[in-house]
């Protein structure tokens, strides 16, 4: 027999759940998606006393086992499906001391599915501040389990809970409830029907769309018909049960909890009181957004110059020291500056991550949800879309998997239509490199005029985020109420390693996923700009010392320009040059826009590579792109086809992954179709009106 | 007349009197919003909208319009 053992992580949002896995796990994590959908899964493994190992898998957060969203669907699917691999042999649930009654909620269901649960009550460090004292061991005989008491903050208790999960064998599993109480007539008949059956798990699968037996609950509803009940009679059983839970919680602990609130100290409402406060919570929201871009921007051009400059480097020594049979102009033209595109994001997502990450932790953001949601709401949004919106700036995928927990599906949709225009970190180096060649480094007002153009597109694209958002809002149907009931959680210092551990788990994922794509597209960019078709291409140098003009100095540049141009990558470019021609965009450009429909991020990696391809001299991306000309000397990129640019990038939909995203949580081709369509139509159109406007 | 929670002002507790279970969704009653608790009003968003509550030692924030469908009753009555 296997000395493994499966245990499940379970618990409320914001209980410190994430910070007691990363405590039993350590490093030894990884993160991963549930096949099909784009639930996170987190799974790791701990070293548990004598040798046993245990497979820890820290699932969503719910508040229930009555799913209302994908996320607390993936736990009680888990839950209800013993042939599922992950069924745990013992599930821990993660509980929060000053909510520890609501957190029994769950407990109590999860231990009526005759699992061994254990009871994990964390931050107990904040008891004698809440003026909260435990009777563990009363506790323990009352809910038929052991108790741990633990302090993620201070690391406390973490080895309490591994002897648990190590003794799991000797636990009961007796129910807390008795479901018949509920309506003995109702369950009487079920259990008449399903007799081999667990009736709680009946309850469960009747009560909600569980996916994990279609087939069998098919077959249950027809045999079922006769004691079918309506859904208002099922809704209004389950808040019985919720009362029944509830009445044997508070009779737990009322022998066993203590609270004396004279000692407790008011710290939150303290802080809320600012912080939410009509004049001052947007003012403190407003200064908190200012100065994330501002340290965005002021941060990252340092090690986004060095790397860079490094890959500039690296690619001008392995062109001369790698051996031919290596194929150095690859290395050296493609895959290194490919390379490049990829590293070069790392600061700015790092950063990004950090923040949101610090805003997530300390409880911050559930008050701007509160603050926003009724301004969000004309636009058709909730007080929910603002995180996703904020996320976006990080990268539109998980901005978009951060939707989730908005529970009307029209407001969820928008957001995911929106979420798009805001200015994700790929387009921050299209926008950084095309900021510093065409506005000049002044200052105006005191305030640097590039930062300042920067945020302006920051603004633009939530802008027409909010705008795109009210238009729907009027064309798509209302199909349901809305629901919203957000938890506002105490304020709490973040912790460094799971702040760390956050940045470090997207940095990786972004460098693997994106990377991937972007290294690709790079190679493949290469290929195509270093071949062509026919005689035209394979003739080159004939061709080109026919011309009149060409002299010794000029001929290896001539040559790469004519090659380029012939290549099979120039006749792309050279395709499209009409349509985009009214943007201010040369064919080069062409190549780059192209190729960023792909990932946004290519572009400057595809200028690198187009540049680049038979360029000999060391330069960095940006000297060579403030030189290139058209043939009658005037420079490419000027102020107009420069802010034209940056207005296509702003808003039109060149990112692959996230149209899979949308895909993959709207469940239709129909969404990502048509944002791709009309995000397109609408950067067209603004670019062509922004190069007009300023070429006057 | 039947006083809802949406007339509650900031500052102020009562207790839960009835609801229709159907007009709530089901996550506000697992988070403690049942007859006989008590509720408390912390802050108003702007334009009195949503509702930041305390009910039964749970933080949380409703919108107004789910609040009219949640009657209550002043304590000791």
């Amino acid at each position: 027999m296997s000395k493994n053992i499966n245990v499940a992580l379970i618990g409320n949002p914001n209980t410190g759940k994430s910070s007691v896995f990363n405590h039993l796990t350590g490093l030894n994590q990884k993160t991963g998606n549930y096949p099909g959908i784009t639930v996170e899964k987190r799974q790791g493994v701990c070293r548990l006393p004598r040798g046993v190992k245990a497979r820890i898998l820290d699932l969503p957060g719910t508040y229930s086992l009555n799913a209302s969203s994908l996320d607390e669907n993936v736990v009680v699917e888990l839950l209800l499906n013993k042939k599922d691999k992950d069924f745990p042999d013992v599930a821990v649930v993660v509980s929060d001391v000053e909510n520890l009654k609501r957190n029994l909620l769950l407990f109590t269901q999860i231990k009526d599915l005759n699992i061994p649960t254990i009871l994990v009550i964390n931050m107990s460090d904040r008891m004698r501040r809440k003026g909260i004292s435990i009777d563990t061991h009363k506790m323990e005989q009352l809910l038929h389990t052991k108790v741990a008491l633990v302090s993620a903050r201070k690391n406390e208790g973490i080895g309490v809970v591994k002897e648990h999960i190590a003794a799991y064998k000797t636990l009961s599993t007796q129910a807390c409830l008795d479901i018949k109480k509920i309506d003995q007539d109702y369950f009487e008949s079920l259990e008449r029907t399903f007799s081999n059956q667990s009736l709680y798990k009946l309850w469960l699968v009747i009560t909600q769309d569980v996916n994990f037996a279609k087939v069998e609950r098919k077959k249950m509803e027809a045999e079922n018909a006769n004691h079918m009940r309506t859904p208002s009679y099922l809704k209004r059983l389950q808040q019985k049960e919720t009362i029944k839970r509830y009445q044997f919680i508070n009779n737990v602990l009322k022998e066993c909890y203590e609270k004396d609130s004279s000692k407790a100290t008011d710290l939150r409402g303290k802080l809320d009181r600012v912080l939410t406060h009509k004049v001052w919570g947007f003012v403190i929201f407003f200064v908190v957004l200012l100065s994330i871009f501002q340290a965005l921007y002021d941060w990252s051009s340092v090690p986004m110059d060095f790397i860079d400059a490094s890959f500039v480097q690296l690619s001008e020594w392995a062109k001369t020291s790698i051996p031919s049979w290596m194929a150095p102009n690859l290395i050296a033209e493609g895959i290194i500056p490919g390379l490049g595109g990829i590293v070069i994001f790392v600061p700015q997502i790092a950063m990004l991550f950090l923040f949101i990450a610090i805003l997530e932790e300390t409880g911050y953001m559930s008050r701007v949800v509160f603050i926003m949601d009724r301004v969000m709401r004309r636009f058709g949004l909730s007080g929910k879309s603002v995180i996703p919106l904020i996320s976006g700036t990080a990268c539109a995928i998980p901005a978009i998997m951060a939707t989730r927990n908005i529970e009307n599906w029209k407001e969820r949709l928008v957001t995911i239509l929106v979420t798009p225009f805001t200015t994700c970190s790929a387009r921050l180096p299209v926008y950084l490199i095309l900021i510093s060649l065409i506005i000049p480094d002044e200052r105006i007002l005191g305030a640097n005029l590039q930062g300042l153009v920067l945020m302006i597109f920051y603004l633009l694209g939530f802008g027409m985020a909010l705008l795109a958002a009210f238009v729907l809002h009027k064309i798509l149907p209302q199909n349901q109420t809305s629901y919203f009931v957000v938890e506002m959680p105490n304020y709490r210092i973040p912790l460094l390693k799971n702040v760390v551990l956050t940045i470090l788990e997207k940095t990786k994922s972004f460098v693997l996923e994106a990377g991937k794509v972007i290294l690709a597209i790079s190679i493949l960019l290469w290929v195509l700009a270093s071949n062509g078709p026919g005689e035209t291409f394979k003739n080159a140098p004939q061709e080109v010392a026919k011309s009149v003009s060409v002299t010794d100095a000029t001929f290896d540049q001539q040559l790469s320009a004519y090659k380029l141009e012939h290549s099979y990558l120039g006749i792309i470019g050279k395709g499209i040059e009409p349509a985009i021609k009214p943007l201010g965009y040369d064919w080069k450009i062409g190549i780059a826009i192209v190729s960023s429909f792909a990932a946004r991020e290519v572009f400057v990696g595809t200028l690198a590579t187009i540049y680049n391809v038979g360029e000999d001299k060391e330069e960095t991306i940006k000297e060579r792109m403030a030189a290139e000309t058209y043939a009658d000397g005037s420079p490419v990129f000027t102020l107009a086809s420069g802010l034209s640019l940056m207005m296509f990038y702003a808003f039109a939909m060149q990112c692959m992954s996230t149209l899979a995203i949308v895909r993959k949580e709207t469940n239709s081709w129909r969404w990502p179709a048509i944002q791709l369509i009309t995000m397109t139509i609408v950067a067209y159109i603004c670019a062509l009106i922004t190069f007009q406007y300023f070429s006057l | 007349m039947d006083l809802t929670l949406a007339d509650l002002k900031v500052g102020e507790t009562a207790i839960i009197d009835s609801f229709d279970v159907e007009q709530l969704p089901m996550k506000l009653v697992e988070m403690g919003c049942l007859p006989g608790n008590e509720v408390g009003l912390l802050q108003l968003a702007p334009n009195k909208d949503p509702l930041y509550l305390n009910i039964s030692g749970s933080h949380l924030a409703i919108r107004r319009e789910t609040a009219t469908h949640i009657f209550i009753r002043k304590k000791g009555e």
